[in-house]
């Protein structure tokens, strides 16, 4: 069972596919295509969409280095964009990063600005980000209130299986992004009595496959959780964490890493580190970030679109 | 005899100032500073005497921490250009590692006497 896992994390490194800006993806009988988004209006006769909800990701409120010098106002254009879209979103993932340092107020200014956002709730993971200097006592304390635990949670949405995992409170030294035991036999439960039919989409901030473990971009206990869901039809995992844009197909399972609000990172192994990346100013907005997820009855996948802030 | 004392003053006060510049200089050395830059500590392995601080700086964008994996110290979260020092009273191996980037790891051996 875990040679299979390894065999799989090999053959994810080596179709990793990238992609430029302003692309639809869309899944078909397994296979992942693209096109312009200006295609998007010959889907017209489709069936109609269920429902739509919006991601966004690693806002790192408090930065104020040289590749951003104001996250805020990145950050405010994505709500802005996000408060555009029609259809309106039934609901907002944040995946993690929230601020930059935990520095004081910076959770609440996050808050504040996504109430402008124009939806219901906004759902919230962690990025190490935002728990190192504290192990999570602060992000826990306010935002996993409902139901009160350990950040982790599920939710369903007309018929979807939505799941928020939380892989960045058990760093270790030398260690990487990890799930923990404890989470991982919640999941098993949390999953064991859906049919196999449901849609599930799992959201969480360091990627679940393995993008580029030299630098950290991976989960080590990943397999595991992903082996809990390899009987479902259809799973969409939705990562932030490494600040640009990946995709992966592994049978049924379809992996989406998201663009950043605040900079860009280099692509795996094109710098000596991670870490923030400076462009050009006038090019900043075209490498930061929001995306649209639709979910259409009676389709095998979730419909993604991401869009740039320029 | 007041110019003898006076002598002897200015040389016990030369002797003073000697000894604080030699202090200041060991402080300064690069043996008691830690650089962080592009994501790792440059001297991943330190050995200094009981009693030594040593001072870390990141030079990175990201943010990093100092911190033990037994809970001997524990640094808060440091920005570009922050510094963090802490002073090893006892001897013994001190492994630590940066809490948001744990591939990143270093050791400080402090060793009795001098």
């Amino acid at each position: 069972m875990s040679e299979r896992v390894d065999v799989d994390r090999r053959a994810f490194l080596q179709c990793m596919a990238w992609t430029g800006t302003g692309l639809l993806w869309s899944v078909s009988g397994g296979v992942l295509s693209s096109r312009p988004i200006g295609a998007e209006a010959a889907e017209a006769a489709g069936p109609p969409a269920t429902f739509s909800f919006a991601q966004i990701s690693d806002s790192h409120l408090g930065f104020k280095g040289e590749a951003n010098r104001d996250v805020l106002a990145t950050f405010q254009t994505a709500i802005a964009r996000i408060r555009a879209l029609d259809p309106k979103p039934a609901f907002l993932i944040h995946t993690g990063d929230i601020t930059h340092a935990q520095k004081a107020g910076a959770f609440d200014t996050a808050r504040q600005a996504l109430q402008s956002a124009g939806v219901e709730r906004t759902f919230y993971v962690p990025g190490e980000h935002d728990v190192f200097a504290d192990g999570g006592a602060e992000y826990l304390e306010r935002f996993a209130t409902d139901p009160p635990g350990r950040g982790w949670q599920s939710f369903d949405y007309r018929g979807v299986h939505f799941v928020g995992l939380v892989n960045v409170l058990t760093y270790k030294a030398g260690g990487v992004g990890n799930l923990g035991a404890e989470q991982l036999e919640w999941l098993e439960r949390d999953v064991a009595g859906l049919a196999s039919s449901t849609p599930i989409v799992v959201f969480a901030h360091v990627p679940l496959w393995a993008v580029y473990p030299q630098w950290g971009w991976v989960t080590d206990d990943a397999g595991r959780a992903l082996g809990y869901l390899k009987r479902f039809g259809s799973v969409t995992v939705l990562n932030g964490h490494i600040h640009q844009i990946m995709q992966k197909v592994e049978g049924n399972v379809t992996f989406h890493t998201a663009r950043s609000t605040a900079f860009p990172q280099p692509a795996p192994g094109a710098a000596p580190a991670p870490g923030p990346m400076k462009v050009p100013a006038d090019t900043l907005r075209g490498v930061l970030g929001i995306r649209e997820l639709t979910y259409a009855a009676g389709r095998d996948a979730l419909a993604v679109v991401d869009r740039t802030l320029a | 005899m007041g110019t003898s004392k006076a002598i002897l003053t200015t040389i016990v006060t030369m002797a003073a100032l000697l000894l604080v510049a030699s202090v200041g200089a060991a402080a300064e050395s690069a043996g008691t500073r830690v650089e962080i830059k592009a994501h790792g500590f440059d001297v991943p392995e330190l050995t200094v005497p009981v009693g030594t601080t040593v001072t870390w700086i990141n030079h990175d964008d990201d943010p990093h921490t100092v911190t033990s994996t037994d809970n001997a110290f524990r640094s808060p979260g440091l920005d570009t250009d922050e510094t963090w020092a802490f002073t090893f009273t006892r001897p013994g191996t001190y492994p630590y590692y940066c809490t948001l980037h744990p591939l990143m790891t270093g050791t400080v051996i402090v060793r009795s006497g001098s």
